[in-house]
């Protein structure tokens, strides 16, 4: 559609921080109608570039237009009032608030009416948010489900969409895509921000590609390869990680049965008759649309929940119940956890790198009389900066002032110093750009190797598939039987994600048939 | 037209807590002036009578050092509870119940001149203090009730049984009724440091818990688990820190603290338990550690700022013939225009040029 002209246009916008130029000279047209990626690295400028079209941050040069004439937007709201709407990556809800509530705030209308309406949205879009509960009690995906909801309610003529997949299942992605395509047909312009390079050429007609706050090309991302555009996002190739061929033993580092959990939360999912096993040299994954109680789980493995025996469950280290034991007890005996969270709970967002190494390293061998030895402390966090490749200004930057790859890398070499038997990583690349999520998942590859267990929560399965040995689909606090994964495939675990854990079973019953046939 | 951006500081910047406090100071100087106005007073001749004239002589440099001394160690205290995130206002009533436990033991070994008399008054006192905010723990840690609230209405218990007590019990027989104790022996009693003066030496025990409090804050694992747990709940769950460990440990500190000062006054300027033990100092600690930006070092400055304005407002009433009150409203103004500024903690202006907007032409 090239006639047509530009919904909006951005010429020479310019927007510079006090240590990055997060935007230099971007231009972007998005014309009615069309799907546009803009496609980068974390740090490439472009939630600032979209933080500056939504109002939220005031360019320091440059003009934009919206449909032919040049505005200065000033603020969010006058963004909304033009039809821009925005899906942030980062949530912008009120926690305390219920998701209708929450909604209410920026669309006009009664609670109840507003109920009506998000469950209608729900139903259409395959969005499942229940409007009374409080967004507190939410996890990640369901607080976007919020937002994507919040933003299809206000009928925009442009909507900015900011990494939106990130935690859909992958009938879900599909069943969104669709919307976002009808939403098109009708003349809705779509920016479409995602590190995801096969779904924009599933769904986007072109793709603004930016690197270290430039626009690095303008493509068509149906003619582009994945390898081609990886290399124009990131300046060089990515190789594939590397598997290993030592393995660990093979046995049971962890074995949870029968775990039951009731949270204090009525909103918060409970665990139901739970079983997995962790074994040395291996790497289970768990599948799953979030807030389906990965996060339970990942915190009664952790010890932040703790589970007594006369409840029925058991967790056993080598043999040993642990189920009593709090969070630092369990790392003494080796058992580490990246939580989902990096800002808040993996890290102290106000505090320095070397003050947020004390968080899990602090007993070891760190404190002599109740004193912490500072300078040990420092040489930690400068030692992970280094093998992790973390960039920032030191040990003394705070957490906060890191990209979220490069505190997440932070982290995961925190947790990896200290030589784990057994690694619990929640989402440990949600948001993540492409060279740190691979570096990430290189080293969950090479711990395997060394012969630690480990179990991964992630939405992205194609992250499952690639570095798992077994995995497990979790859906509404069951977990269903491991599945090697080898013997099944993106659609079978899809199916599992939505409840139906029997398609796995015969996906591997068919995979292993097929191995006997040919044998 | 210059514009102003308010943006988030990339560094955590060791400057800002200070640039905020001066800020809040000369504010506060502004708003006194316009005060001193309405009143008829010349702002300089008023600005003088409190903040210059109590330094000119020995003795006012002596009751401002006084004041500083129960300033000091129960703003340290506060501000380590504060980190938490643990909001101790109660730190009168732990005063109050310092002074009267660290009396007791005056008055029941009357007449002793053993030197163990007065470290025992410290430590009971502080046992004290402790005790006092430990209802507040327990009561947060069991029953979830709001520690700010039960410190604050301790207080006034605090102040009632320090009323019976001096009236009733602990009244001195030969003393014409008047509410207070029997005066102590030296031996009970803090020595003077500067001859002609108030000052003792109490202010030692403030100067001791300041280095305490450095160390405890900046290189402790219980502080440090402390900051933790008032920053980021969330990483200290995950780290595995109890917070009701924490609780305890930073309403057990700010009361310990709050009664160390309780019986730097009854065994230092008063001499006796007696109704007024203190004009307010808990509440005027919560100004100071605020003020002192929670830091150990800026608390020190702080209360020998507030101490002044203790003192100054005493002099502006001889000296200009202002009400005495001077000294309530200049600490209100100080929390207040700090609170007001505290923004710039963690943000900073930063200017706009005007010439980088009108380079942003459209390109064509």
């Amino acid at each position: 559609m090239p006639e047509a002209p530009p919904l909006l246009r951005l010429r020479g916008i310019t927007k510079a921080y006090p240590t990055v130029l997060a935007n230099d000279a971007v231009d972007l047209d998005v014309r009615p109608g069309e799907i546009h990626a803009v496609l980068g690295e974390n740090g490439a400028g472009k939630s600032t570039l979209m933080k500056i079209i939504y109002g939220s941050v005031r360019p320091d040069r440059g003009t934009i237009e919206w449909s032919g004439k040049q505005v200065d937007i000033q603020s969010p709201a006058m963004a909304r009032d033009i039809g821009i709407g925005m899906v942030f990556q980062h949530f912008s809800l009120f926690e305390t608030l219920t998701a209708a509530e929450n909604i209410s705030l920026a669309v006009p209308g009664t609670i109840n009416e507003l109920s009506r309406r998000i469950r209608e949205a729900s139903d259409q879009f395959g969005l499942d948010v229940e409007p009374d509960a409080r967004v507190q009690s939410m996890t990640v995906g369901e607080r976007q489900r919020i937002e994507i909801l919040r933003c299809i309610l206000q009928e925009p003529k442009l909507i900015i969409m900011d990494e939106p997949t990130s935690v859909l299942p992958p009938q879900g992605i599909a069943r969104l895509f669709e919307t976002l395509k009808k939403l098109a047909a009708e003349g809705i312009g779509i920016i479409f921000i995602s590190h995801k390079l096969e779904e924009i050429r599933a769904l986007c007609h072109i793709a603004t590609v930016m690197r270290g706050g430039r626009v690095v090309g303008v493509v068509d991302p149906r003619v582009e390869d994945t390898r081609s555009l990886t290399r124009l996002m990131i300046g060089r190739e990515i190789a594939p990680p590397k598997h290993g061929k030592e393995r660990g033993d093979g046995h049971a580092v962890m074995e949870v049965t029968g775990l039951n959990h009731t949270p204090d939360n009525p909103f918060a999912t409970s665990l139901k008759d739970l079983h997995l096993t962790l074994r040395s040299g291996e790497i289970l994954g768990i599948a799953g649309v979030s807030g389906n109680g990965q996060d339970a789980l990942t915190r009664a493995l952790a010890g932040e929940i703790l589970t007594p025996a006369d409840g029925g469950s058991t967790v056993m280290l080598e043999g040993k119940p642990i189920g009593c034991l709090g969070p630092d007890a369990r790392r003494d005996l080796g058992i580490h956890f990246i939580p989902e969270e990096r800002l808040g709970r993996g890290a102290v967002p106000t505090h320095t790198l070397a003050e947020n190494t004390g968080l899990t390293t602090h007993h070891r061998g760190m404190v002599r009389w109740g004193f912490l030895n500072l300078s040990m402390r420092r040489k930690l966090a400068s030692d992970t900066i280094e093998t992790m490749d973390v960039r920032c200004g030191g040990t003394e930057s705070t957490a906060q002032s890191l990209s979220g790859g490069n505190l997440q890398k932070f982290i995961v070499g925190r947790e990896l110093v200290l030589g784990p038997k057994l690694l619990i990583a929640a989402q440990p690349t949600w948001g993540v750009d492409v060279g740190a999520a691979a570096a990430i998942r290189q080293r969950l590859i090479d711990l395997r190797d060394a012969g630690a267990a480990l179990l991964l929560v992630s939405e992205e399965l194609e992250e499952l598939l690639e570095i798992c040995d077994r995995i497990q689909v979790m859906f509404r606090g069951r977990l269903s039987p491991p599945v090697p994964v080898h013997s099944t495939d993106i659609d079978h675990v899809g199916l599992a994600m939505a409840g139906d854990f029997d398609a796995l079973e015969i996906s591997h019953k068919d995979a292993t048939a097929k191995e006997h046939t040919f044998a | 037209m210059p514009r102003f951006a308010i943006e988030a500081r990339p560094e955590r910047s060791v400057w800002a807590p200070v640039q905020v406090a001066f800020l809040a100071v000369l504010l506060t100087i502004i708003g006194g002036s316009v005060l001193f106005l309405f009143y008829g007073v010349s702002p300089l001749r008023g600005l003088k009578a409190v903040f210059v004239e109590p330094l000119m002589t020995t003795y006012g440099i002596g009751e401002v050092l006084l004041k500083m001394a129960p300033l000091l160690v129960i703003a340290q205290g506060l501000a380590i509870a504060f980190r938490a995130q643990v909001w101790n206002i109660g730190a009168e009533g732990q005063l109050i119940l310092g002074a009267i436990a660290a009396s007791l033991l005056a008055i029941w070994f009357d007449g002793t001149s053993s030197p163990f008399l007065l470290p025992a008054m410290i430590l009971a006192g502080m046992l004290a203090g402790m005790a006092w905010a430990g209802i507040a723990a327990f009561l947060r840690t069991h029953f979830n009730a709001n520690e700010i609230l039960v410190t604050f209405m301790l207080s006034s218990v605090a102040l009632q049984l320090l009323y019976f007590l001096v009236t009733g019990p602990l009244r001195d027989p030969s003393g014409f009724n008047f509410p207070q104790s029997i005066s102590f022996d030296s031996s009970a009693m803090f020595q003077i440091l500067i001859p002609g003066t108030r000052a003792n030496s109490s202010l030692f025990i403030g100067l001791f818990v300041t280095v305490v409090a450095i160390l405890f804050v900046q290189r402790s694992l219980a502080g440090y688990k402390l900051s933790v747990g008032g920053v980021a709940p969330g990483a200290a769950l995950y780290a595995g820190f109890s917070s009701k460990r924490a609780i305890w440990l930073a309403l057990l500190i700010s009361g310990g603290a709050a009664g160390l000062a309780g019986v730097g006054e009854i065994a230092g300027p008063l001499g006796m338990l007696q109704r007024n033990v203190s004009p307010g100092y808990g509440y005027a600690g919560i100004i100071v550690a605020v003020l002192g930006g929670l830091h150990p070092v800026g608390i020190l400055f702080a209360s020998a700022l507030i101490a002044l304005v203790y003192v100054g407002g005493d002099f502006a009433l001889l000296s200009v013939g202002v009400p005495n009150a001077v000294t309530g409203i200049f600490q209100g103004m100080l929390l207040t225009f700090y609170l007001a500024c505290a923004f710039l903690l963690t943000s900073r202006i930063r200017r706009v040029r005007p010439e980088a907007m009108a380079a942003g032409a459209p390109a064509e």
